[in-house]
């Protein structure tokens, strides 16, 4: 079955309440995301998904040349960034924008939905 | 044309979205489907004139195609290559289950118009998919280069395939929203054919052509439907009155001011036909009419006038009315003020326009319809200066030459 990524992006840096207005919406947010997961998981479309700790903590690394060059902070500059993910699975982009749609209003916030490459996709690369 | 030529022409108007289609669903791939049918149509040209047009056009089509995509698969595929063409040789599997209506073109319409997909690639994959045109005639047809055109529909394929846009027809339930973009993109289509420049550019006319012809698919797939049917009857009633649209010296003419006498008799009668069909279905119950139906409503009781002030405003109105409660868009209200106009006079008519003046301020159409409102309640200097914007705001020159001779006429 086709794999899904699907992001949630939000601020470099939090508030108090993560991004939300208050801790009320706060918790009430996790609860409907807690929900979402473990219907995914009943349906057997569940694959991985987690919440990330504030972009400012990401440190890149270029391990490329003979000594690994470090730097503080996200690859990308930008004003939003990977703030959590889900990796699930589904028969095609209708089931999976249909999740999504359920993923974003638990979640409160704007969901991207990328397809993983497949094998055939791969086999593609190879042949060509 | 040779009768071999007129055959291929026919047989590409009216089976290359079928042989497309049936080969997307056999080969789950829209580029091998797009490839094989158009070589299947050029060895037609090739063969039909020495071998005689085949008695079943459509058949031969669809065989020589789905040989030309075996082939293509044979020659790319490096594993288990017999295995695989055998296979594809002898599946007469069945079509799998598809929702309400079983046409590989519908599913293929539903797909070349997925959501996921921007409206720009929606347009061009169903013009080339569907329509048959060739991407140097899109491109033409959009004033665009033909290598952008050309990125636009690889790219969107390219998603279909790596994003698993489905093919197939929605369940029942989203047939609604999502046929919604489909008639948007049919829609958008036939404007850019109908509200083309003033020179006869044949690939513009063609556009409107297009259009009327995918609806009318589209009606044969989905008979039932009102909003496929009002989009049909929308289309036929604007094209019928092509001919008198436009000034031997290239101005845009007003419908007031069009010579009704050479409108298309036969496209205005299948439209009022098509018009009273869906009067009598939502008599009989059906859901009430949508956006299309009502404004394909208001078309028929403009054509249905034998001259200009014969026409029946207060029945315009009142279908704008209705318009109203399910989009109240400035754009709708605007072309409600200029019914109201004729109704309730022009006073009414500029108090309601002048309140939309934020939302359309740079929208020619506002300060034409404004202009023309000055002009007849003889407010001159007003009239001048809102010519001068819808001029300047004005998209084509058929358009611009309109509105120049308009103002040229006022007095003073």
């Amino acid at each position: 079955m086709p794999r899904y990524l699907m992001s949630v992006f939000g601020p470099t840096e939090r508030t108090e309440f993560g991004d939300y207005g208050s801790k009320e919406e706060m918790l009430q947010a996790f609860a409907d995301t807690g929900a979402f997961n473990e219907k995914l998981e009943k349906a057997g479309k569940f694959v991985f998904g987690d919440g990330l700790a504030e972009a400012t903590t990401a440190t890149v690394v270029d391990g490329r040349a003979d000594q690994p060059v470090l730097t503080d902070g996200p690859y990308l500059e930008s004003k939003e960034h990977l703030g959590g993910f889900w990796v699930i699975e589904a028969v095609d982009l209708d089931e999976a924008l249909a999740l999504a749609t359920e993923a974003s209003r638990a979640c409160r916030g704007k969901v991207e939905v990328r397809p993983f490459q497949t094998a055939e996709d791969f086999q593609g690369l190879l042949d060509s | 044309m040779t009768s071999a030529d007129e055959a291929v022409a026919r047989a590409h108007q009216d089976e290359w979205a079928r042989v497309v289609a049936g080969l997307a669903r056999r080969f789950g791939d829209l580029d091998i489907a797009e490839e094989a049918a158009a070589e299947a149509f050029a060895t037609a040209v090739e063969r039909w004139p020495a071998d005689g047009i085949p008695p079943n056009p459509g058949g031969w089509l669809t065989t020589t195609a789905t040989r030309k995509a075996i082939d293509r698969l044979r020659r790319e595929s490096h594993r288990d290559t017999k295995h695989q063409a055998a296979q594809m040789l002898y599946d007469d599997s069945v079509p799998e289950p598809t929702g309400p209506v079983e046409d590989d073109r519908l599913r293929l319409i539903f797909t070349c118009c997925h959501p996921a997909l921007a409206m720009d690639a929606r347009v061009a994959l169903t013009l080339r998919l569907l329509g048959g045109l060739t991407v140097a005639q899109i491109a033409h047809a959009f004033l665009i280069p033909e290598r952008t055109m050309a990125q636009r529909i690889t790219r969107a394929k390219k998603k279909i395939k790596a994003a698993h846009v489905p093919y197939r027809v929605p369940s029942a339930e989203d047939v609604r929203s999502r046929l919604a973009g489909v008639l948007a993109v049919l829609f958008l289509v036939f404007n850019e054919g109908y509200l083309a420049s003033a020179g006869d550019d044949a690939v513009r006319t063609d556009l409107s052509d297009e259009a009327i012809r995918l609806t009318r698919l589209l009606r044969s797939l989905l008979p039932d439907n009102g909003e496929v049917c009002g989009l049909l009857a929308l289309m036929v009633l604007t094209d019928a009155r092509r001919a008198a649209r436009v000034s031997p010296d290239g101005a845009l003419v007003t419908l007031g001011e069009q010579d009704r006498g050479v409108w298309d008799r036969a496209m205005i009668k299948e439209g009022h036909a098509l018009v009273r069909e869906r009067i009598a279905a939502v008599a009989a119950g059906a859901e009430p009419p949508g956006r299309y139906q009502l404004l394909a409503a208001v078309n028929a009781v403009h054509t249905d006038a034998d001259t200009a002030a014969a026409t029946d405003w207060p029945q315009v109105v009142a279908l704008y009315d209705r318009l109203l409660t399910l989009d109240s868009s400035p754009i709708v209200r605007l072309n409600r003020a200029v019914a109201v106009a004729e109704v309730a006079g022009e006073e009414s008519a500029l108090a309601e326009i002048d309140s939309l003046a934020t939302e359309l301020d740079g929208y020619h159409a506002f300060h034409a319809t404004r202009a023309d409102l000055l002009r007849r309640l003889s407010r001159t200097e007003e009239a001048r200066a809102a010519y001068d914007r819808a001029i300047e705001l004005a998209g084509n020159p058929a358009e611009r030459a309109y509105l120049s001779r308009r103002q040229a006429e006022l007095e003073g």
